[in-house]
């Protein structure tokens, strides 16, 4: 069984690598800022040897966007969970940015262009960052919490009278 | 760090299947009216069934191939009818065709998604007349749950004109059967003529 590791074992890791970098952790996780997320991701896998990225997530709270990341080390049978807050941008926007982690572990590759699809996060740096489900020419980004009404002209024979 | 990167489509591909669900979600507002003119009085009354017409019809039903169409979970109640304890051979339908060339009715078995619904479409435009469809499933009706979703088409009838519709979620291959056997009954009242 892998064995997840404590927020605060991992944090002090980092910290005495790349200091004033994790500005909270708790017993599950380890907080960075966006800013700092590359330097984070690259130190977890080139030092600490997690050499697997099991899922990125993307979550949408009131406040901000979390993106969630679950690193496995398959050497040590260890796990770890980084987690990353960007502020929302203006609606509707493309503002919202992070920086890309596919060069580090090609997996993000598809994870990446999933949530940039649904959640409408760009990360800069990702080799091809288009839809990965919707077609091209889709509005909007429909995970969102303020994704609105699509198309309510369209209709089938149960809408009518 | 550099490394090699994957090589994908070019943007115009995807642009251009961009524009092609764009264009069929355009023109899909309406959905097809159902082909049951064979179920008015007058026409019951008036259309004398004649031997040739019979003769067609049984050789239709008889062996009505399906193209195997099985989009989501519906398509394990459409395989389990297919397999040996509900049969479907005893239709001589245990052909599913993976040509559309050589089908007469589409299944339709499961939540069509717009950007699937062009392949949809197609498929179906690939057929040769005469040809059926059966819409199978919620969500092949009308949607389903996903109904007023962003991704799913709000029923099959907006793409292609549908002949039976099995409802259920997801129906027993009892269910399937049963749209199938209707289907049948539908064939034998259809005249040559009408067709003609």
């Amino acid at each position: 069984m892998t064995k997840p590791l404590c927020g605060e074992d991992v944090a002090r890791q980092i910290g005495e690598h790349l200091p004033d970098v994790v500005t909270e952790f708790d017993e599950s996780a380890v907080f960075v800022p966006s800013k700092a997320l590359f330097e984070v991701a690259r130190f977890l896998k080139e030092s600490l040897e997690f050499d697997y990225l099991t899922s990125i997530s993307a979550v949408d709270y009131f406040e901000h966007f979390e993106l969630v990341y679950h690193l496995t080390s398959i050497k040590y049978n260890h796990s770890v969970v980084i987690k990353t807050r960007c502020d929302k941008g203006e609606k509707g926007e493309k503002s919202v940015k992070l920086p890309s982690v596919v060069s580090l572990w090609r997996g993000a590759d598809f994870q990446e262009r999933e949530i940039y699809d649904l959640m409408g996060i760009a990360f800069e740096g990702h080799p091809n960052l288009k839809r990965l489900f919707l077609w091209e020419g889709f509005q909007g980004h429909p995970l969102r919490k303020d994704f609105r009404t699509f198309r309510t002209g369209l209709s089938s024979h149960l809408d009518k009278k | 760090m550099e490394m090699r990167m994957p090589v994908y489509s070019s943007s115009e591909l995807d642009r251009a299947e961009g524009a092609e669900i764009e264009a069929l979600m355009k023109a899909s507002q309406e959905p097809y009216p159902d082909p049951v003119a064979w179920l008015e009085e007058d026409i019951r009354k008036s259309v004398l069934v004649t031997s040739i017409d019979y003769l067609l019809n049984w050789g239709r039903r008889s062996s009505v191939w399906p193209v195997n169409f099985g989009l989501a979970c519906c398509a394990f109640e459409m395989i389990a009818t297919a397999a040996s304890r509900f049969d479907i051979s005893r239709f001589g339908m245990e052909l599913f065709r993976a040509s559309p060339r050589q089908a007469d009715l589409m299944l339709v078995a499961g939540t069509l998604t717009w950007k699937m619904a062009p392949a949809l479409k197609r498929i179906y435009d690939q057929m040769a007349e005469p040809k059926w469809v059966l819409a199978m499933g919620s969500c092949a009706i009308s949607g389903g749950p996903f109904r007023g979703s962003y991704s799913v088409v709000p029923g099959v009838n907006l793409i292609v004109p549908v002949d039976v519709y099995v409802p259920g979620c997801p129906p027993r291959p009892e269910a399937l059967l049963h749209g199938i056997i209707m289907l049948h009954q539908k064939i034998a009242k259809d005249t040559y003529k009408k067709k003609g």
